[in-house]
């Protein structure tokens, strides 16, 4: 018998009976929707994850003081430092990188007009920029020269330029940063928020300008002109480890580390923090498409069930059929292919609902869904394999009916 | 000839909880090629268990059955189901038709377990509802065919492979007594001029004595089997009708 008349025999039998049909399939549909869905979600939320990461700078190193808090380490050791010495060592010395931005931020009572507010100011070079793809939207970035001649010169956030200066323009305009007078002659554009801290409400001033003008001995230890962080950008991905064991090096020689030392200081790798973000989501995605399937198995015993109604109200029929000349596996077979074909049906109509419910979370602007080519073929098959699997009892049930005792039953 | 039904002491036991039950007893007959029997009893008496045994839709307990030069009482049920499939054709008192299926897709039915090709199927099943006298129903479905139509779909439906022997349970049991005179009238017609074998199973004498000989069955032993010398032609009428 072929398999196209028994899917032709299936479809009919299946369209006789819409609503159950439909009640039955039901389960398999919100099972491979939900699916879908749920790892175009997942999948969206990763990518914007990984791109939000990304708009950070990519291929981004974070140095910063501290000790590695280990047991029984020395909780009297002397406070760890970043000095300004460091970066100029290591501006001298590192290779393979695009940009080095030193910082030194503390917060202050930023002051134009009437405005007034606590904004994070930070002492910059002009890699700063750069390094942390921040773009100008008017005026002019910070430069060389500016640190060189210790200019009064700010760049400031976008969100800043807005509070500050509800109204107008604030290039050339004065701001008064803890009594000390400053010219903006630079705004940025919005970076747009990140769920670490508004990196569009910062003022940016000449690294060296801070150290003269505003920051006083807050910014120094022991004589030396201290630092919270450097960030340095290597200049392409395959050499962010290379230029991480470098600054390791020099950092260590620098600040004088002997062998049995441990670092006191941190180099957080942006490249490893994405792949360990992207993880977790991963993982979440995987986590929910799991429960999700769950359903599908629910949806796959209610093909069982409705399949078993079905053949004891076809006995008839199938004992008719035995008596003409179908053999069990005829049985089998025209059973399995009409579960299977019931749930590819469900599968069907259960990709299109979960990649309409993706388009709607992206309509709305929730999350930007993925839809992947792998989830649809991944739900699809188990779908198909739902209808195997769950058909198989039912089927093997009519296949061993005997013929006579079939045939009389009502 | 051999012929074509040979069956020596046939015996079928059910077992029905602790009891055991002798649907058969010792069966033995056998029916020539081309002959048109009745086996006839009241209810109980093991005729339809002969007709599942005979109709190989059941094996016999012990006993033998040679069907068309094949032993078929040791079977198992792939070869029996290829013995039904080439040898056999059943009526049904109440035609066992699919509901949503054409007449000539019902008639087909038999022929797609045979894997001949569809063409040829086609042409068969077409052949034989031209046999019935249903050549211009055969797009119609069961429901928009009277009873008489429907039982002469499921005969083209049993003939439809060319069976050594056709079984009919009852053909005219779910009929008026016209229309059942029609059906009897297509069964002797088969026998008369396509040498046909037909084996009809009743519990009526009055359609018994339409064929050529009687076979009773009772309690599972046969009790008398006799030619019956002039068969009732079909469209008689019952004796009791008479006045």
């Amino acid at each position: 018998m072929l398999v196209s008349q028994n899917i032709l025999t299936a479809l009919r039998g299946l369209m006789a009976n819409k609503l159950r049909s439909a009640l039955t399939i039901l389960g398999i549909v919100i099972g491979v929707a939900a699916v879908v869905a749920l790892m175009a979600i997942g999948n969206g939320a990763t990518s914007s994850i990984t791109s939000r990461i990304q708009s950070n700078g990519s291929n981004l190193l974070n140095i910063q003081a501290g000790r590695a808090q280990r047991p029984g380490s020395d909780s009297r050791a002397a406070p760890a430092y970043l000095f300004y010495s460091d970066y100029v060592a290591l501006s001298k010395t590192l290779t393979d990188v695009s940009g080095i931005a030193p910082a030194y931020q503390a917060r202050y009572n930023v002051i134009q007009g009437l405005q007034s507010s606590q904004i994070s100011v930070t002492g910059v070079t002009e890699d700063y920029l750069k390094v942390h793809s921040y773009e100008i939207a008017a005026g002019r970035a910070l430069s060389a020269n500016d640190r060189l001649h210790l200019n009064a010169v700010a760049v400031i956030g976008d969100t800043t330029a807005t509070d500050l200066f509800p109204a107008g323009s604030p290039i050339g305009q004065k701001i008064k940063i803890n009594g000390v007078t400053f010219t903006v002659v630079g705004t940025l554009k919005a970076k747009g928020s990140s769920s670490f801290s508004n990196e569009d409400d910062i003022v940016c001033i000449p690294l060296e300008t801070g150290y003269s003008q505003l920051f006083g001995s807050n910014a120094s230890q022991n004589g030396k002109n201290t630092l919270n962080a450097i960030a340095v950008s290597a200049s392409s991905a395959d050499t962010v480890d290379a230029v991480s064991g470098q600054i390791t090096f020099i950092l260590r020689h620098q600040h004088k580390l002997k062998l049995a030392d441990s670092d006191d200081f941190r180099i957080l790798n942006q490249a490893a923090l994405l792949s360990t973000l992207s993880g977790i989501t991963t993982t979440l995605t995987t986590f929910l498409g799991a429960i999700a399937a769950l359903s599908l198995l629910v949806g796959g015993i209610g093909i069982m069930n409705i399949t078993l109604v079905s053949v004891s109200e076809r006995t008839r029929e199938i004992g008719l059929r035995k008596a003409v000349g179908a053999r069990k596996d005829h049985i089998l077979f025209q059973f399995l292919i009409e579960t299977m074909t019931l749930s590819m049906i469900g599968g069907i109509m259960g990709i299109l609902l979960g990649m309409g419910i993706a388009g709607v979370v992206t309509l709305l602007g929730l999350i930007t869904a993925e839809v992947s080519l792998s989830s649809i073929l991944l739900s699809f098959f188990f779908s198909l394999a739902i209808g195997l699997f769950f058909g198989i009892y039912p089927a093997y049930r009519a296949a061993n009916l005997h013929p006579m005792e079939a045939l009389r039953s009502e | 000839m051999p012929p074509i039904i040979e069956i020596e002491n046939l015996v079928k036991v059910f077992k029905m909880g602790e009891n055991e039950v002798r649907a058969l007893d010792g069966v033995s007959l056998s029916v020539e090629r081309g002959e048109m029997v009745a086996i006839m009893g009241p209810s109980g008496s093991g005729k339809s268990t002969l007709m599942s045994i005979v109709g190989c839709l059941d094996v016999p307990t012990s006993g033998s059955y040679i069907l068309d030069g094949d032993a078929v009482e040791k079977m198992k049920d792939t070869r029996l189901a290829d013995v039904r499939s080439k040898k056999i054709g059943f009526v049904f008192q109440q035609f066992n038709l699919l509901s949503r299926t054409s007449a000539l897709e019902n008639v087909l039915l038999p022929l797609t377990y045979t894997g001949m090709s569809p063409r040829k199927a086609r042409e068969k099943a077409l052949q034989s509802l031209e046999m019935v006298g249903l050549k211009e129903r055969v797009k119609h479905h069961p429901s928009e065919l009277s009873g008489g139509q429907q039982q002469r779909v499921a005969i083209a439906r049993a003939l439809v492979n060319d069976p050594a022997i056709l079984i009919a349970d009852e053909p005219t049991g779910a009929l008026d007594s016209k229309t059942g005179a029609e059906i009897m009238e297509l069964f002797q017609s088969l026998h008369r001029d396509f040498g046909q074998t037909v084996i009809m199973v009743t519990h009526d004498s009055f359609v018994a004595r339409h064929t050529d000989r009687i076979i009773r069955l009772v309690d599972g032993r046969i009790v008398s089997d006799a030619p019956n010398p002039n068969p009732l032609k079909a469209g008689a009428l019952r004796p009791e009708a008479q006045f």
